[in-house]
């Protein structure tokens, strides 16, 4: 079986070739028969690395340690939800994986882009199979997933325990499927500037996949603070780890250009913007596997260092030159079909609001890199953490997050004073009015205060689009008001879905601002000894130590403590963290043991006990106890900012008129 | 001395031998009494804490928490220092959370140590630096280079956005000129694209 998987990477890279060949040729030739035949290879590699993947799958299924992949990931006694995963637990599974679904994606772009945009597809087709042809590259030169050993190991050494939850089992995923969709509006943006077609046609082409690869990332980005925040333990979801920021920055060029291609379709602006964007975001999210995958910088997700990373650091380089020259040489025909009439419109708006979201993408890049640079420059090695972030981001996330209050109330083309004062006056004061309450509740922490005070009036402008909508259409159609808003949505998904994005990122960010505000404190308790804890809102937690108990799971032996919480002497529940010896199907021990948190999670705050060890052996227990305030928050957040994705996202919603408008320029004041 | 035996009356032992038999029998209590405290289930308020049948598997043995581990003024300290297991915590969070780590209690003892010896936080931090090099801060020291690398993304953002501010300014200009050129092709007079622009702002836009 794994012979015909690694048959079938070299039929993948032939096809793949085959592809970028035919694509460019037909394209630029605008023969028919060589763009049919790209059509066909890009099917073709889809099918051949569907084959590698089953087959690696069938030797993971099949215990088949002879396969170096196979020993190294997975045992005996894995469970078989974590068999799967380990298809993407390792470095070179998750290229195949990658590359996989890679060429999925450009098989449905073939199979599903409009016929009036037909014209691009060759050049599509062409780039989607350099791309995949490039990691298939990758396995055969350099990480093989088919590899054999010499011998074969009576049993594998098992998955990283940390990787032994479900959070990892879809994280990962979640954020590959990111990643890798961005490919397909980058082939377009490169299909546009070859075949010189730059109206607003790729733009609707790609508009679909540019809100699915943003979601993805978004949800890839979620699952990964929860993973982090259930499984690691430190009592966090962000660490601006140099893995985690990589995949933020690809995410933060998509918001961007999300809000500026809006401002083309409606006037026909910001061409060179959107094309550097979605250009940008392609080489951000290739640069980021080059730092997952090279270990140039130290990082706890990373995989191990290996010479993947030259493939790839040439690859990013060769990519964006050539991007870059092509990009170049276009530029004349992207001129702009209007011009800005209004410092105080729409369009200036969404360009300060991409100024932000390019700065903070600048900013998390040069946080990451400054390490590197600091050795060049001073030739001494610098760790920038958590604090420098902090400093440096959340000034600038907080002016975005005014921002996402400010542009959409301000009218295109130009805004009057009158029309500010209307849109403006609730909203601004409603903020005020937060932030006197914030103030006057004792809260002196300037981020969370602004954060808390600016999420306020973003809220109220949500909240006042949806009450005029509702209201005209009650006043129009004599629609009940909750019928009026679920209508609203309906025929207006892009609009209102975007706003229900906004409450979410409102709530992100007020849930963030909790956790300046966490407490936390670690004791030894025999049974039935206690530690308190008091919380910011000024209840006292008491954790009662209850005893420690030992028995066997699974692939694993469990030493669980319980412990008893109680808030100002009422019971609120149990609690059991645990420590766990992962073993092979041997008995014997695969990893260190890792720990499993126990969390009550709740609307104001999360109660998160940690099991650090046993004294001497004993069910004498050394505890970490932390509250974290409105975490679920962020999770709730995530939610609604999936939700709001969705609903733009999904298919319809609206008049032909409206789609049109949307589809193309909106209709012009001057008569021409 | 005597005793009765219960079947036939009074009968003599020796003191000798009552000794002897009550050494036995304490020593035939003691191991029973010892095994029974070992195997005592540990109920809340139950007494002193019983052995685990596997500590092994429960990770490092671990010693009682001491006023110095939960130290807000240490933490804070800590909280500036990275550890150098490779994590990329500060001391105080890798100590509390990955407690296989062997590195962060060291380091923590270090802490301690040096506050003991009368040193204040910034005095600590700086030995680390000494010790250990600039790369064990958990932020670079704002200084120097470091400055640029404080200053510069802010700073980038700030420059742009005078540039992009200046630059719309320019376009709004160009803009306005040239409506005054396009506008004897309208079919609107001024007025009434006015009007009809002040008609579409009254709705929600």
């Amino acid at each position: 079986m794994t012979l015909l998987g690694h048959w079938s990477l070299w039929l993948a890279f032939l096809m793949g070739l085959w592809g970028v060949v035919t694509g460019f040729a037909g394209g630029l030739q605008g023969r028919t028969d060589l763009q049919q035949s790209a059509r066909h290879a890009v099917f073709a590699m889809f099918a051949a690395l569907a084959l590698a993947s089953i087959s690696l799958e069938t030797a993971i299924f099949r215990h088949d340690f002879n396969v170096e992949y196979v020993a190294a990931y997975t045992s005996r006694n894995l469970p078989t939800f974590y068999l799967w995963s380990a298809l993407y637990a390792g470095q070179k599974g998750s290229l195949l994986f990658w590359a996989t679904v890679l060429s999925l994606f450009a098989t449905l772009a073939q199979l599903f882009t409009s016929a009036r945009h037909r014209a691009y597809l060759p050049f599509v087709a062409a780039v989607t199979c350099l791309v995949a042809t490039f990691f298939v590259t990758v396995m055969l030169f350099a990480a093989n997933p088919f590899e054999r050993l010499a011998f074969t190991p009576v049993d594998g050494r098992g998955m990283n325990p940390q990787l032994q939850n479900p959070g990892m089992v879809f994280h990962p995923p979640m954020l590959y499927l990111g990643y890798i969709s961005i490919t397909i509006p980058f082939a377009f943006a490169i299909a546009a500037l070859l075949s010189k077609k730059l109206d607003v046609d790729w733009l609707v082409a790609i508009r679909k996949w540019t809100l699915v690869s943003w979601l993805f990332l978004s949800i890839g980005l979620l699952l990964g603070m929860w993973w982090a925040y259930v499984e690691l333990g430190w009592g966090g979801y962000w660490a601006w780890d140099p893995v985690e920021n990589a995949a933020l920055l690809p995410w933060l060029v998509m918001t961007a250009f999300l809000h500026s291609v809006m401002v083309q379709e409606k006037r026909g602006m910001l061409k060179k913007w959107n094309l550097a964007l979605v250009i940008g975001a392609w080489l951000l999210s290739i640069f980021g596997t080059f730092l997952t995958r090279s270990g140039v910088i130290a990082s706890v997700h990373s995989f191990t260092q290996s010479p993947v990373g030259y493939f790839f650091l040439a690859f990013l380089v060769i990519a964006a030159a050539a991007s870059i020259v092509l990009y170049a040489i276009r530029l004349p025909l992207l001129e702009a079909e209007a011009t800005l009439e209004s410092v105080l419109s729409r369009e200036a708006s969404f360009l300060f609001n991409n100024l932000l979201f390019i700065g903070l993408a600048f900013s998390v890049l040069w946080g990451t890199l400054y390490p590197i640079l600091s050795e060049w420059v001073q030739g001494t090695k610098v760790t920038v953490g958590p604090p420098f972030f902090n400093l440096v981001n959340i000034p600038l996330g907080l002016l975005l997050l005014a921002l996402t209050g400010i542009g959409p109330l301000i009218a295109w083309r130009r805004a009057s004073v009158p029309n500010l004062k209307r849109q403006f006056a609730v909203p601004a004061v409603t903020g005020l009015f937060v932030l006197l309450i914030v103030l006057v509740a004792g809260m002196r922490e300037l981020g969370p205060i602004m954060a808390i005070a600016l999420g306020g009036f973003v809220s109220a402008t949500v909240i006042q689009e949806f009450g005029r909508g509702a209201s005209a259409r009650h006043r129009q159609y004599g629609e009940p008001l909750a019928l009026a808003v679920v209508r609203l949505v309906a025929r207006n998904r892009r609009r209102y879905g975007g706003y229900i994005v906004h409450l979410g990122i409102v709530l992100l960010f007020i849930a963030f601002s909790g956790m300046a505000f966490k407490t936390e404190t670690q004791a030894t308790l025999r049974p039935g000894e206690s530690a308190t804890l008091r919380s910011p809102y000024g209840h006292l937690y008491t954790f009662t130590h209850l005893g420690v108990s030992q028995y066997d799971a699974l692939n694993r032996r469990v030493t669980a403590a319980l412990v008893d919480v109680s808030r100002d002497g009422k019971p609120v529940g149990r609690l059991k963290t645990e420590k766990r010896q992962h073993v092979d199907a041997l008995g014997r021990n695969t990893f260190e043991p890792s720990t499993e948190v126990g969390i009550r999670s709740g609307l104001r705050e999360d109660l998160y006990v940690v099991l650090g060890g046993l004294v001497n052996g004993t069910e004498q227990a050394v505890y970490r106890f932390t509250i974290n305030p409105l975490v679920w928050w962020v999770w709730f957040g995530g939610y609604v900012l999936v939700a709001g994705g969705l609903i733009v996202l999904w298919p319809g919603g609206g008049p032909p008129a409206v789609r049109r408008t949307q589809a193309g320029y909106a209709v012009r004041l001057e008569a021409k | 001395m005597t005793m009765e035996r219960w079947n036939d009356g009074k009968v003599e032992c020796e003191r000798r031998e009552f000794l002897g038999l009550a050494f036995a029998g304490v020593l035939s209590i003691v191991p029973s009494f010892l095994r029974s405290v070992a195997q005592q289930d540990s109920l809340p308020g139950a007494g002193p804490a019983g052995r685990v049948a596997d500590p092994a598997s429960a990770g490092r043995a671990l010693g009682p928490t001491t006023a110095a581990d939960t130290d807000a003024a240490y933490q804070a300290i800590e909280k500036q220092l990275k550890c150098s297991c490779g994590c990329g915590l500060d001391i105080y969070t890798c100590r509390t959370t990955d407690f296989n780590c062997t590195y962060s209690p060291g380091l923590h003892r270090q802490v301690v140590a040096l506050a003991e010896r009368g040193q204040t936080a910034q005095q600590i931090i700086d030995e680390f630096i000494a010790k250990y090099g600039q790369q064990v801060l958990m932020a670079p020291p704002k200084r120097g280079f470091n400055l640029v690398g404080y200053l510069l993304p802010s700073g980038v953002v700030l420059v742009a956005g005078g540039l992009l501010l200046l630059t719309l300014f320019r376009w709004t200009r160009a803009a306005a000129a040239a409506p005054a050129a396009q506008g004897r092709n309208s079919d609107a007079s001024p007025a009434e694209l006015e009007r009809l622009r002040r008609e579409l702002e009254r709705f929600p836009s």
